[in-house]
């Protein structure tokens, strides 16, 4: 690709030296399009609201942006929100746990399929992975509510009417159905590269079929499990709209505290606060995980670049905010 | 689930393995399919089944709200993705082929909005729309929130997602064929335009259905910096699901499921022609 303005002349310096300068000039006049974009609708706003963190909230609901102080911060420390803070934690862990449990097996069964049943079963896993996740929201609503299919299945059987929605536990169910296919992913591409001439050679030094399991299989596959965990930690930590519908009042989650900081009570710096720290938790675990990952892959590789395994890799992690 | 190896498998252990697989399935699709074949029901109260009807297809299609509501998705879904699509392209062959200052910040900085939580990056560009309104509005103009600001911020997260699926296309890039053709006298733009945009299409055309449904599946961002009249379809089903399940809302949904659906299968046959490209080179 040529700059618009054709190439440099040779001013004194070396031909060499002139092209490697073009080069670089290319690749700026590639970049800072989407690079300025960025910046503009998304760093500013990651600074705005940091900044908005420190800001003090008048007493007319309204932010002002001077008295710098360290309030909203502090008001994290108050019981309510540390409970909220500590139910999401605890809501999150519970699905990511709940993910593998189910997620493992299902793409152990997966990935040991023949080659071309594996293909059509993996679509089966794609088309929910694709599909508009709050229609799915909603479909876990409408199955569930009092007067549901579900319900109504329920007292035919003569089981009596039974009332999930707005518990804890139906948003634990709406987790997991919404980022059981994040786990799966991941899990299905650690199991399909799997070896499996190293638990036969387990097998052979007559360990049992469960101990090799345990110590051969599960191993391997740790970065599958380490890179699911992450890519459903992170979206039921900080979701929304999964306890928004499915959750009642008893179920506020941190993502729902937040918006009502921006929405009914009016309190940005609280709410800003909060963002930061959310963000943060995120980096936090995403770090943890590229560290893991290259740990696992034999360290030596640079961080960023570590695609090779991630053709798929690269894929889930997009798919991780839909 | 113990005992599972590759070979020597217990029997048991296998077709309980199966069973689960199909559970599994059956807990993926049997809350859609419900849903989907409750949006023909004749009945207004959503759990009695009154025979079948495309009635609710009709109300929900000749409410002005809800085809309005249609409108602005479809609008800033193409607008989001086409611009997504080239600047998200453009940043992945920069950072791929070139060094230059502020790469590795750049770099960085790209994966943030894939990272970062929904509600977090909609508070931001609340937060961001509304100083920058106020500073825009002492110059004279007015803006509002409203289908524009929606499409804005569809853009800041799409692009972050095209580049990230465009490079891991570009990692698998073979450089000799480019090379190849410098050979051959070909200048910079003909190599481009000739040799890497061919081969890097598949890449881009998945970046762009991905950037359109993760356009048409937004709601939370969407909900912040939409204003008043101007919602996107998903903000309303949420805002609307709020209120109470009605068989309306049941047949928004399909219709949403059907386009998901859509998108899904064009990217398969994305992947199966990249596969058999690949395959062939």
């Amino acid at each position: 690709m040529q700059p618009a303005g054709g190439r440099p002349v040779n001013s004194g310096a070396s031909g060499e030296e002139a092209a490697a300068r073009a080069k670089r000039r290319q690749g700026v006049l590639l970049a800072s399009p989407g690079a300025l974009y960025l910046l503009i609708f998304f760093v500013v706003p990651l600074v705005l609201i940091s900044v908005y963190s420190f800001a003090t909230r008048t007493s007319t609901g309204r932010t002002a942006l001077s008295g710098w102080n360290l309030e909203s911060y502090r008001d994290i420390g108050d019981n309510v929100i540390l409970g909220i803070i500590g139910r999401s934690a605890w809501l999150a862990t519970l699905t990511t746990v709940l993910c593998i449990a189910v997620g493992y097996p299902f793409a152990y069964y997966l990935a040991t399929r023949p080659r071309h049943v594996r293909a059509v079963l993996l679509v089966l896993v794609m088309i929910p992975f694709w599909t508009n996740g709050l229609v799915r929201v909603f479909a876990i609503r409408f199955l569930l509510g009092s007067n549901g299919p579900a319900s109504a299945l329920s007292e035919s059987l003569g089981l009596g009417t039974f009332r999930i929605l707005f518990t804890p536990t139906a948003v634990t169910i709406g987790m997991v159905y919404g980022f059981l296919t994040l786990m799966v992913l991941p899990l299905y591409v650690a199991l399909e590269r799997m070896d499996w001439s190293l638990t036969e050679a387990a097998r052979d030094l007559y360990a049992s079929g469960s101990k090799a399991f345990w110590k051969v299989t599960l191993p391997l596959t740790k970065s599958g499990i380490v890179a699911g965990s992450v890519l459903v930690f992170v979206p039921s930590f900080g979701s929304y709209v999964v306890p928004d519908i499915l959750g009642g009042a008893k179920t506020l989650l941190i993502g729902s505290y937040i918006a009502s900081q921006f929405r009914d009570a009016r309190n940005y710096p609280l709410g800003a606060a909060l963002s930061v720290l959310l963000i943060l938790a995120m980096l936090l675990a995403v770090a943890l995980n590229q560290r893991s990952g290259s740990g696992a892959e034999g360290g030596g590789r640079p961080r960023l670049r570590r695609r090779g395994r991630a053709g798929g890799e690269a894929e889930t992690v997009t798919a991780a905010a839909s | 689930m113990t005992g599972i190896a590759e070979t020597g498998l217990g029997q048991r252990t296998r077709r309980w393995l199966a069973a689960w697989a199909w559970v599994v399935f059956a807990f993926l699709y049997v809350p859609i399919f419900v849903l989907v074949i409750f949006s023909f029901n004749a009945s207004a109260r959503v759990n009695i089944w009154g025979g079948f009807s495309f009635q609710w297809y009709g109300e929900a299609l000749s409410n002005d709200v809800i085809t309005s509501a249609i409108r602005v998705s479809l609008i800033v879904a193409a607008v989001s993705t086409a611009v997504s699509v080239v600047l998200g392209t453009a940043v992945a062959l920069a950072l791929d082929r070139y060094r230059f200052r502020g790469r590795r910040a750049l770099d960085g900085t790209i994966y943030l909005p894939i990272v970062i939580p929904d509600i977090t990056m909609a508070v931001m560009l609340l937060v961001f729309f509304a100083e920058a309104f106020k500073l825009i509005d002492s110059f004279g103009p007015r803006y509002t929130l409203g289908i524009s600001t929606i499409a804005v911020s569809h853009i800041a997260f799409n692009i972050s997602f095209v580049c990230v699926v465009v490079r891991a296309r570009l990692d698998q890039f073979d450089r000799t064929l480019e090379e190849a053709a410098r050979d051959l006298y070909a200048t910079g733009w003909q190599t481009f335009r000739r040799v890497t945009l061919p081969l890097i299409m598949p890449g881009i055309a998945a970046g762009g259905l991905l950037a359109l449904t993760l356009s048409l599946d937004d709601v939370v961002i969407s909900a912040f910096v939409a204003g008043p009249g101007s919602t996107t379809l998903p903000v309303y089903v949420f805002s609307s699901i709020r209120r109470g399940v009605t068989p309306e809302l049941n047949a928004i949904s399909t219709l949403m499921l059907a386009a998901s659906i859509t998108l899904v299968l064009a990217s398969l046959a994305l992947q199966r022609r990249r596969a058999s490209a690949s395959q062939r080179a």
